[in-house]
């Protein structure tokens, strides 16, 4: 999905709904804060996601940022392209982190999760309102 | 640097620099029902000479290893320290050297921090290890919590019965405002019952932990051991001793997920108690886990190679309350002590000095058996510690051991918990460790003591 269809938490979340589906990430706002990303510690296939509550954290060389979830769910895929794993021909491939800068809203995705209550979506900003979030939180 | 003095003189010039009249108005911002206004109640300031006369008299009550054989165990032994550990140590570049959170001004105290590292991980055959925990027991607490950490469970931590019991005493007051439960699976073999173990560890369980040499000097299974804390899905923690790799199998190797030990063994002098030196390593899954200061070897801007503080963001000064432990400092001085000492050593020195304390201790041992009311406590094999028990009672033989100028000890009744063993036991038993240091002259000696009556 292209940004302007999507949904934002105040804490620089954005959610991409098809059906019961929500796909989340951070925004590039929030990447190009955090700057210089070495690692992105994601939740497991199954956790539970509770709206406003911390589901993973993303590191930088200088702080670790809590991930909020923005809708309440439960984790059902989360981006492997993203954390350091073992390829078919039993060599390290390392975390793509760059991609939280290059492709935020697309192949950054973090997570992909069930969502339990589709009401919890009004409670999130479109594309302006975050924009103006972001202006006005002065960064 | 330069020494900067305070005189009368320098303290006025500062005074009429800043504008204030006297050293009084600068703590006027302090209630006056809270300012003293009187001198302190301390004794005249003694000359150098002086000074020097009372603290002598005073230090030659103390008695040491360099007058009496030290047969004592318990978690510190007397080791020998080659004359090479306090040559480098005592360095003044070394000597002074503070924490290294400015790397291009620490470069030499961030290297030797980096191949204590390198010599942890390679003893341990584990992936990591930090520079330096405080020592044992809070490195026992510390691996707890990384357990927990690392596993998500929070429920319940099994201990063996033979971990070292004031490391126990450590990781209940670690845990003292946790809801986890602490279970002690007792030892009254010496060693842990498997059996027993595996009806205790539930899938709450975050670590299982375990000592080798456990604390009264016996081996433990740790390859059972592992087996059965990995089948519920927790972690093995293992304390060991380092100077028993020599000859003994790594904790890496036998399953251990995180290792830790006291290090004092490594080129520290016994000193009263401390400092000592913490030792914590574990695999490589578990880093960003990890508690204290990891030291990384990296390139600078020239392309050259140099030492930094790395993965900074698990510490406290960045993550405050969600830091991997309160800990912002590691035992430098005391890691550099180890790593001097390894260096010497290497793996040919270390399997000569874990084999002269396995076999002096044996011939101590065997010796002592002879005695008409001496035995040892417990059957299992052991490496350079044991317990004996002594019918005439443990204050008896420490007392007839001292006589003859030999330190050993301590009485099983002077340690916390230990609750499994009969109170009459725990008066007749107390622990001797035999190291390399010992003689065959010291040993026979300490048999002829305890034979006499």
């Amino acid at each position: 999905m292209s940004p302007d269809q999507l949904k934002y938490s105040t804490t620089h979340e954005w959610v991409a709904i098809e059906g019961e589906t929500a796909t989340i990430g951070i925004t590039d706002f929030a990447a190009q804060l955090l700057s210089d990303l070495v690692f992105a510690d994601l939740p497991p296939v199954g956790k539970k996601l509770i709206q406003g509550q911390p589901f993973g954290e993303v590191e930088s060389v200088k702080a670790v940022s809590d991930l909020y979830a923005p809708v309440s769910g439960e984790v059902i895929a989360r981006n492997e392209r993203l954390t350091e794993r073992t390829g078919a021909d039993g060599k390290t491939v390392s975390a793509e982190l760059d991609l939280l800068t290059t492709s935020p809203f697309q192949e950054g995705w973090m997570i992909k999760a069930s969502v339990s209550n589709l009401g919890e979506l009004s409670s999130l900003m479109d594309q302006a309102q975050y924009q103006s979030h972001c202006e006005k939180s002065g960064h | 640097m330069s020494y900067l003095f305070c005189t009368p003189d320098e303290q006025q010039q500062m005074l009429e620099r800043i504008g204030v009249d006297s050293l009084q108005t600068l703590l006027d911002q302090i209630p006056s029902e809270l300012q003293l206004r009187r001198p302190l109640d301390l004794p005249p300031a003694l000359t150098e000479l002086e000074l020097e006369q009372h603290l002598s008299r005073l230090a030659s009550r103390n008695v040491g290893t360099s007058t009496r054989a030290c047969f004592m165990g318990g978690g510190a032994y007397d080791h020998y320290i080659p004359s090479v550990v306090d040559e480098i140590t005592s360095r003044g570049e070394f000597y002074t050297a503070y924490t290294p959170y400015q790397a291009e001004a620490s470069q030499g105290t961030l290297q030797a921090f980096f191949e204590f590292q390198s010599m942890i991980a390679q003893l341990t055959g584990l992936d990591v290890a930090n520079s330096s925990l405080y020592e044992g027991g809070s490195g026992v607490a510390e691996a707890t919590l990384m357990a927990m950490r690392c596993t998500n469970r929070m429920g319940r931590v099994v201990v063996a019965g033979s971990l070292n019991p004031e490391y126990l005493e450590t990781v209940k007051t670690y845990l003292v405002n946790k809801s986890t439960e602490l279970v002690v699976v007792p030892t009254p073999g010496g060693t842990i019952d498997l059996v027993k173990l595996e009806s205790l560890i539930n899938d709450q369980t975050a670590c299982v932990i375990a000592q080798q040499p456990n604390f009264f000097g016996c081996l433990e299974d740790l390859d059972k051991l592992s087996k059965l804390t990995h089948a519920a899905g927790a972690l093995f923690v293992v304390s060991f001793d380092p100077l028993s790799l020599g000859i003994l199998k790594r904790p890496g190797d036998l399953g251990a997920d995180i290792a830790v030990a006291e290090g004092q063994s490594l080129g520290i002098p016994l000193q009263f108690g401390g400092p000592y030196l913490g030792i914590l390593a574990c695999r490589q899954q578990f880093v960003r886990k990890m508690p204290g200061r990891l030291i990384g070897q990296t390139v600078d801007r020239n392309g050259e190679r140099c030492f930094f503080l790395n993965l900074q963001a698990r510490e406290q000064h960045i993550r405050r309350a969600g830091a991997m432990s309160n800990i912002c400092t590691n035992q430098g001085l005391m890691a550099l002590r180890a790593t001097v000492y390894l260096s010497l050593l290497g793996p040919q020195g270390l399997k000569e000095v874990a084999e002269l304390s396995c076999r002096k201790a044996h011939y101590a041992a065997d010796r002592l058996k002879l005695i008409d009311g001496c035995e040892l406590l417990f059957g299992p094999p052991f490496f350079k510690e044991f317990v004996l028990k002594y019918k005439h009672g443990a204050d008896v033989a420490i007392r007839k051991a001292a006589s003859a100028n030999i330190d050993i000890g301590p009485a099983l009744n002077r340690l916390p918990g230990l609750d499994w063993i009969p109170a009459a036991d725990k008066d007749q038993s107390l622990l001797i460790a035999v190291t390399e240091s010992r003689t065959k002259e010291e040993i026979d000696r300490l048999v002829n003591a305890l034979a006499t009556s």
